[in-house]
């Protein structure tokens, strides 16, 4: 039999998926022995070219983690579905937009003008923006364009399943990875991690959800015990999708809500808000507002990985009624 | 999805038809996918109307109908017998509310239009994902748990137990009666209200069927509609009941006497702390107070009382108990409170001797009260000028923006009885008289007459002027401003909702209006029941009224409860929310979230469990659960999103 065809890229990601995927260890010769890697830049030195020159379907299985972010991303994506039999969104990113993501509560303007020229750290001239071509003397310069929202890779492309973390906990990687190798994939569409929220395998002692103040983990010494959430700490461990065995929650901090919504949940953000909501024990609109404001960034800390992905997607556009 | 969908737009007669284009509606839905027939009719709840529907299910074989006319709360109910007649599970309908949210609400026509096409749109979107559900029939106890002993409770069970059915009646204080037994005399026949009540309260305590608890509260219910578990708390009345005749003679011996200020006097009167409330008390037993006995509170008394009775009936050995019932209605008979006008010191209640709330008037007007009847100044003079202040905390933006309706006409009858037993002159200063009731009218235009001055302004303040206790106003009849010395102020004040009624609201799970008076299923068409089926209102704990609408109520409550009795079974509806175990992962966030306690914790599969019987499907759980594990049926996320859907979409 011959090896399965493996591709491994990155679009607007931090690489952590690709340190992730060596994180299995010893278990890489195992997928070195059933696979051949035919395209992974973090891990070889292919061209664009080498990808673009296969003939459609070359590669059995793509791992692709990033977000689209930029014209390249998207056409990478597209040249890598073309050229793979199945498609995983590996990674949040990729899932549903991850950290990049949040980048959806600003637009272009407001990114550029930020970077460009109010940031403390712009060098040169202030407010010179990067456009996808400029006329230098020794000719025209391309990039990539930079989009006004950054999407999911679902959104531009088709995708068979999605492994989410950020990164994916060393089991959910060997999970796809062995039902990759066996070929015992799941039904297409499936997110390969488990099924309940994260509090089905969180082992801290649940008792009642009441709260009355709302604190940042480092603001006070936090019970091991206890479920985080009933102690104050804003956890989005009943919103976010388990299969990562709790690391965090296990280390004494709040779940971030990386594994994203659950199947059954479309709006992770929006059901951490309920969930939050629902829990603050005061009848007092007055003192109801005083603990939520408590909470420093709720949009970022709700959305922290799904926003891309979320039925908010974005921040409204002004100029759209 | 393929349905065969019907599309029904009602004109109202002209309710919605003067302003909603109905015909274009119906052009409109014709195109839309899965309608197979749109039809625009005068009145669909007719017999024609909903003939129309019936026919067309069977001719074009209908699977889903959408009614485009008023409110479900409504005729949701009409259209769904409507189908079920036709042989369509009633739960395959969806209305679209073109009448309250378009033409009820907009007199531009285009505008208006416009929004019915999307909300009937909205309706054919979800329709189609409605699923057949059926209504649950449920047994019914034939036990009903009335709370509240005051004239709305007592008329509730006396009606019930006439029938032949068991009644509890709980009542917190150690007598029912309740607010009515303090009253002098009612409006507007100025029957005494002692003489018409109390043969009300001797019916109780000889009614077989009824068993009475006093010094009793409801402290847990549990169960739902037929099948209610309730918990009472009776606290010790330090009192054997049956041994005690109610001769007073522990009430002379206590060394108390005279020292506690009595409750049912206003405190205008004193008591002692082992007392019987009023003379008609029901049950005519003592009760110790146990904030004031010297023995239970210090542990060191004489106890003349224990000596002075012959009966041996103080037992200061009786412990609190609680008494568990299981019934099949509640009538929630809770009353009211009187609003505090200390809490506005421009009335100069507590800083001037001679200034009175109503009720404490009525003791004072009494016979049986502190002066015996006589109007008297504290100094125990008669007054020789008495002003009454209507709408004290009602109809004020500071404090009750709500009319307590009872106050124009007990502040005539107050003038009244000042007339009849002094010279003096009563002022009354008013915003608007409100006499609506069968002879209210007669009776104001007859006081008038008596010579009252009646000044159309709001007592605005009460001061010392020079000595004289002074009420100011600004007469907007006259339009000047008025400063009228007078020796007694009589603070005719709102009638509020009892301060325990939010505790009450969660026990029995029932909802609270904005005003903090229980919320009645529909204000006009069901004021007696709640959103928690089985449980009714009865008297002003649903608002101020007075003695009449109290009445009527309290027998409307009871036959409420009758009806589910006298047929031995409910039917509850099926829209509920249940748990998808596959999914819930116990975070334990939805079980403070449910008004009705359906959701409990199964600790050993570690999730959450809805009992349906219990569930209202109000979809509070629904939305809270963070996994999505918790569905509401007919309420689903996925109908729910193709309506909003639906509504916003463009053509």
């Amino acid at each position: 039999m011959s090896k399965l065809k493996l591709a491994v890229y990155w679009t607007a990601a931090c690489g952590g998926c690709d340190v992730a995927i060596l994180d299995i260890n010893e278990r890489i010769l195992q997928v070195d022995e059933a696979a051949e890697i035919v395209f992974w830049p973090l891990a070889a030195d292919p061209k664009y070219d080498d990808v673009k020159n296969m003939p459609d379907d070359a590669i059995d299985v793509c791992l692709l983690h990033g977000a689209i972010r930029n014209s390249e991303n998207e056409e990478m994506a597209r040249v890598l579905r073309q050229k793979s039999k199945v498609m995983i969104a590996f990674g949040s990113c990729s899932a549903f937009g991850g950290i990049p993501g949040l980048a959806n509560f600003f637009d272009k303007k407001e990114i550029f003008e930020r970077v460009y020229r109010e940031s403390e750290s712009t060098a040169g001239k202030a407010g010179v923006y990067p456009s996808p071509a400029v006329i230098v003397p020794e000719g025209e310069l391309t990039i990539p364009e930079f989009y006004d929202t950054v999407l999911t890779l679902d959104q531009v492309v088709e995708v068979d399943y999605y492994v989410p973390g950020c990164p994916p906990a060393v089991d959910t990687i060997w999970t796809a990875l062995e039902a990759i190798i066996t070929g015992e994939l799941p039904l297409r569409g499936t997110v390969i991690a488990g099924v309940k929220t994260l509090c089905d395998e969180c082992s801290r002692k649940k008792e009642e959800k009441k709260i009355t103040e709302i604190k940042r983990p480092m603001e006070v010494e936090i019970d091991p015990e206890r479920c985080l959430l009933e102690q104050g700490i804003v956890c989005c461990g009943p919103a976010t999708r388990g299969g990562c065995g709790a690391r965090c929650t296990s280390a004494n901090m709040p779940c971030r809500g990386c594994y994203g919504p659950t199947d059954h949940s479309i709006d992770q953000g929006a059901k951490l808000v309920s969930a939050i909501a629902s829990i603050i024990d005061s009848k007092d609109p007055e003192e109801i507002k005083k603990i939520t404001h408590l909470l420093s960034d709720p949009a970022g800390t709700f959305y922290r990985f799904s926003l891309p992905g979320s039925m908010l997607r974005r921040k409204r556009k002004e100029d759209v009624s | 999805m393929a349905e065969n969908i019907g599309v029904y737009v009602c004109h109202c007669g002209s309710n919605i038809a003067a302003v909603v284009d109905c015909e274009k509606i119906a052009q409109a839905a014709s195109e839309w996918d899965n309608v197979v027939i749109a039809r625009d009719y005068k009145y669909m709840c007719s017999d024609p109307g909903q003939n129309l529907i019936k026919k067309d299910i069977e001719e074009y074989g209908l699977t889903r109908v959408v009614v485009a006319s008023c409110s479900p709360r409504m005729h949701e109910p009409t259209f769904r017998k409507t189908l079920e007649e036709a042989g369509l599970n009633g739960y395959l309908l969806e209305m679209a509310n073109i009448r309250e949210h378009c033409s009820w609400v907009s007199k531009d026509k285009e505008a208006a239009t416009e929004k019915a096409i999307a909300l009937t749109r909205g309706a054919v979107r979800r329709v189609v994902l409605h699923q057949p559900i059926k209504e649950r029939e449920v047994p019914v106890n034939k036990a009903t748990l009335v709370v509240g002993g005051g004239i709305a409770g007592i008329q509730a069970a006396l009606q019930i137990a006439n029938a032949g059915y068991p009644v509890y009646l709980v009542e917190k204080k150690p007598s029912i009666g309740g607010h009515m037994a303090q009253f002098d005399k009612t409006f507007p026949t100025l029957d005494c209200a002692a003489c018409i009540l109390t043969p009300k309260m001797v019916d109780v305590d000889r009614n077989q069927n009824i068993k009475l608890f006093t010094c009793s509260e409801v402290v847990e219910v549990d169960g739902y509609v037929g099948n209610f578990k309730v918990k009472v708390r009776k606290k010790p009345r330090y009192v054997d009941e049956e041994a005690c005749t109610g001769c007073g003679d522990c009430e002379s011996a206590c060394v108390m006497k005279n020292r506690i200020p009595s409750e049912f006097e206003v405190g205008l009167g004193k008591r002692s702390a082992v007392y019987i409330p009023f003379p008609q008390a029901v049950p005519l037993k003592a009760a110790v107070d146990e904030e004031n006995c010297l023995y239970l509170k210090k542990g060191k008394c004489k106890q003349s009382c224990v000596d002075a009775c012959q009966r041996e009936a103080i037992d200061f050995e009786q412990r609190e108990e609680i008494v568990e019932l299981e019934v099949g209605a509640i009538i929630l008979a809770t009353g009211f409170e009187i609003f505090d006008p200390s809490v506005g010191p421009q009335w100069g209640y507590g800083i001037y001797d001679n200034v009175i709330t109503g009720l404490q008037f009525e003791r004072i007007t009494n016979a049986s009260g502190p002066t015996g009847g006589k109007v008297l100044l504290k100094d125990g003079s008669e007054p020789k000028k008495v002003a009454i202040l209507h709408c004290i905390g009602s109809r004020d933006e500071n404090y009750n923006k709500y009319c307590s309706r009872v106050c124009c006409m007990s502040s005539v009858k107050f003038a009244h009885l000042v007339k009849e037993k002094t010279d003096a002159e009563v002022y009354e200063f008013y915003i608007d008289m409100r006499t609506f009731g069968k002879q209210y009218e007669e009776f104001y235009n007859r006081v008038q007459e008596e010579g009252v001055h009646f000044i159309r302004g709001k007592g605005a303040e009460v001061t010392e002027i020079g000595g004289e206790l002074t009420v100011r106003a600004e007469d907007s009849l006259l339009g000047v401003y008025r400063e009228i010395p007078v020796d007694l102020v009589i603070l005719n004040t709102a009638l509020v909702p009892c301060s325990d009624s939010e505790k009450v609201s969660q026990i029995f799970g029932v909802s609270r209006a904005e005003s903090g008076f229980f919320l009645e299923s529909h204000i006009k068409l069901d004021p007696i029941s709640t959103t928690n089926q089985g449980i009714y209102l009865a008297g002003c704990c649903q608002s101020p009224k007075d003695i009449p609408d109290t009445v009527a109520q309290g027998s409307a409550a009871a036959a409420g409860a009758l009806a589910a009795i006298a047929t031995g079974k409910v039917t509850t509806s099926p829209i509920s929310a249940s748990v998808n175990e596959d999914i819930c992962s116990g975070c334990k966030t939805c079980l403070n979230m449910c008004a009705y306690k359906a959701i409990t914790f199964d600790e050993n599969k570690k999730v959450a469990e809805i009992n349906e019987a219990v569930c209202k499907g109000c979809g509070t759980c629904a939305a809270t659960c963070p996994s999505g594990a918790i569905t509401n049926s007919h309420f689903t996320t996925e109908q729910i999103f193709a309506q909003i859907e639906g509504v916003c979409e463009n053509g």
